[in-house]
């Protein structure tokens, strides 16, 4: 959306749910909606099923988590110049989740294994290591400059993804692997998502699910920022509730439970039925 | 050699009967998975050795197969009187606790089975030719099982090189139309199509599942739904050949519906009476706790689990009307998969009739979720302070629906 025109329904484009939508992360694009039709701005959810045309009208497009296969069948869909790439370069915010962020950065792994090219919006490129797969909470520490609180979330996914020379980060990993070893920096930390300024447009990429918007207001208003010149009031009544989740996760990792489980039965840990 | 073996799984039975009374008097359930382990580590052909010369069904799922298990306990029962079923009535799905099942009776002709979906491979080369009931597949505690199409996957190379007598496959589910395709004998059964988010993605060529209300088919390859043998037609459910019969069950909701065709299918082809069967699916009215009703601190609660997005989905679908409340309980612990996220693909904006209070570990994360759907709610520690908190919004009955542990914990609260 530009200028300061708050009048008209900010669009929120949901990408091909039945492809990326394996890790709840279509629920983004919820908080994003009421965020914004709770301070008086008009606001729609546009759900782009996989093989129908994608907007290039759109002012925010959410890509989320998925399996390998819907994975490339999604990067497939979005071509190398189409009209997410169109929408980015005229101003609209691109908010892309785990898989997502992978197909959005220059490089990432196809379902054989292989190196597939990605839609070259992030200066990154993920690769598999032979380190296990990264499934867990993960906190990171956000880089000042984004005016962020500190940063909650699941992460699961087997690459590792390089920041290129041109890259922004999210943050800083405080508990987790985020972009993993590939990214550590001199103290020998790992960081977080990648960022890029695209153009009139935004682009975020994370490994936060959890929703990634739904455990952190802050990170959401963000991408509204972005979005929209309106003035965001705050949100006291749902922001509380968000708040005693954080709280409750940052409790549990900081005792050093990654699980946040209070405590585990001993039929948990004897069944390990579902 | 023949006697020898049969006391190595005399005392193979032994044994995990003697740890599982163990595990029982120290408080940690039924000691069936424990026993099972014990016994197999004993004797690790138990299963085949004690499935010999029995007639199998083994029921698998994503969601519902603890309820088909018991139904088609029920209906084998009821079918053929003379039959002594053997079965995992509790839950314990996985090789220990199949072990323990058919070790249980000693003079069992018949056993069913309920496999967890990750050993169903495993259990099928042990047990020898079964029939095998698929029902659903969805996404389920992602953090630590394998995704869904490798599961479905899995399933369909056993099917293509196991001997069965006879696959019985919901065609509504694309993803156990992959699985079940190659096996040589299936009975496709046409329930109605539930839960669709997960299939989007053909199994087959990649290319995208269109879904209509009554059928489903790739827009890019020749994979399409079968031609079901068996369909629900409202209340009804119809053969191809001709027969028809009314359901009449004690389980609320069309994904008991679809538990019931299924299981009348497999029935049928195990040779068995399916009016007497379908007689006999009325009797079943609590399934290892679920769907009990139970005096919790004075009011009238109804105990529901559903584990996963498309089952709390369906749950949502068997609650009372409003405006009886929903203590709605959500734990992520390991046996519930560590990632809540899942919550935000339940369609909560259906409660906005109603009142609902989170619990559990993860009661934050789920009163985010109903705040951002619109839904009127409360946080409370447990379900008896959650009724002390509804106070007279709980005269006319409390709806319970938790997640697999947090169902647990409640069954131990209100009693087994």
């Amino acid at each position: 959306m530009s200028g300061a025109d708050t009048s008209s329904t900010v669009r929120i484009a949901l990408l091909f749910p039945e492809l990326l939508g394996t890790y709840g992360d279509g629920g983004n694009a919820v908080v994003l909606a009421k965020r914004l039709s709770w301070r008086g701005i008009p606001a729609e959810i546009v759900t782009v099923a996989a093989g129908s045309t994608v907007p290039d009208s759109c002012d925010l497009y959410l890509l989320g988590g998925g399996e390998d296969g819907p994975q490339v069948a999604a990067a497939n869909e979005l071509g190398l110049d189409g009209p997410l790439h169109r929408a980015v370069a005229g101003g609209a915010v691109l908010f892309a989740v785990c898989a997502g962020m992978q197909i959005t950065g220059r490089a990432f792994l196809g379902a054989d294994g292989q190196p597939q090219q990605g839609l070259g919006l992030l200066d990154c490129v993920t690769r598999r290591t032979s380190e296990p797969r990264a499934v867990g909470e993960l906190v990171v520490e956000p880089d000042p400059l984004w005016g962020l609180e500190r940063l909650t979330g699941f992460e699961n996914h087997g690459g590792r993804t390089k920041p290129g020379a041109t890259a922004q980060v999210l943050g800083r990993v405080t508990a987790g692997v985020g972009n993993g070893s590939v990214s550590v920096d001199a103290d020998g930390q790992a960081s977080e998502g990648i960022l890029a300024h695209v153009g009139d447009g935004w682009v975020l990429g994370t490994y936060l699910h959890g929703p990634a918007l739904a455990r952190n207001p802050s990170l959401a208003d963000l991408l509204l920022r972005w979005t929209t010149d309106a003035e965001l009031a705050p949100l006291p009544e749902v922001d509380d509730e968000a708040a005693r989740l954080r709280a409750d996760r940052f409790v549990a990792i900081d005792a050093g439970r990654l699980d946040g489980v209070a405590h585990k039965t001993l039929r948990d840990r004897i069944l390990r039925r579902n | 050699m023949r006697t020898r073996h049969a006391a190595r799984t005399r005392a193979a039975l032994l044994t995990g009967r003697v740890v599982a009374g163990a595990s029982r008097r120290a408080g940690q359930g039924t000691g069936s998975v424990i026993g099972g382990r014990a016994s197999l580590l004993v004797e690790p052909d138990l299963l085949a050795t004690l499935a010999r010369g029995q007639r199998v069904a083994l029921v698998s799922a994503t969601n519902g197969k603890t309820t088909m298990t018991h139904l088609l306990s029920a209906a084998v029962r009821a079918a053929d009187p003379a039959a002594r079923v053997a079965t995992n009535a509790e839950g314990a799905n996985m090789g220990p606790g199949l072990v323990a099942a058919l070790g249980a009776p000693p003079d069992a002709t018949t056993a069913v089975l309920e496999v967890d979906e990750r050993w169903l491979a495993t259990v099928l080369a042990d047990v020898g030719p079964a029939v095998v009931v698929l029902g659903n597949l969805s996404r389920d505690q992602l953090d630590r099982t394998q995704e869904v199409r490798t599961i479905a996957d899995g399933w369909r190379d056993a099917l293509g090189r196991l001997p069965t007598h006879a696959v019985v496959a919901n065609a509504d589910d694309p993803l156990v139309t992959w699985a079940a395709d190659g096996a040589p004998r299936v009975v496709w059964v046409a329930p109605g199509p539930l839960w669709t988010l997960d299939a989007g993605g053909c199994p087959s060529c990649a290319g995208r599942i269109e879904f209509t209300d009554t059928t489903w088919r790739c827009r890019s390859c020749s994979f399409a739904r079968p031609d079901p043998d068996v369909w629900l037609d409202g209340n009804d459910l119809v053969w191809a050949d001709g027969r028809r019969l009314t359901l009449d069950l004690g389980l609320p909701g069309r994904a008991n519906r679809a538990n019931a065709a299924l299981v009348l299918a497999a029935a049928d082809a195990m040779g068995l009476d399916v009016d007497a069967a379908a007689h006999a699916l009325r009797s079943v009215r609590d399934v290892a706790g679920r769907y009990r009703q139970a005096d919790v601190g004075g009011a009238d609660v109804r105990l529901l689990m559903a584990k996963n997005p498309s089952g709390w989905q369906e749950a949502i679908d068997m609650l009372r009307p409003a405006p009886v409340p929903l203590v709605a309980a959500i734990n992520a612990r390991i046996a519930d998969g560590r990632d809540p996220s899942w919550l935000w693909d339940v369609p909560f904006e259906h409660l906005t009739d109603r009142f609902v209070v989170a619990v559990g570990d993860r009661k934050h994360d789920l009163a985010v979720r109903l705040a951002y759907a619109e839904v009127e709610h409360a946080v409370a520690r447990d379900l008896i302070d959650a009724v002390r908190l509804l106070a007279e919004r709980a005269a006319d009955g409390v709806d319970y629906l938790g997640n697999y542990t947090a169902f647990q914990d409640e069954l131990d609260e209100v009693g087994r």
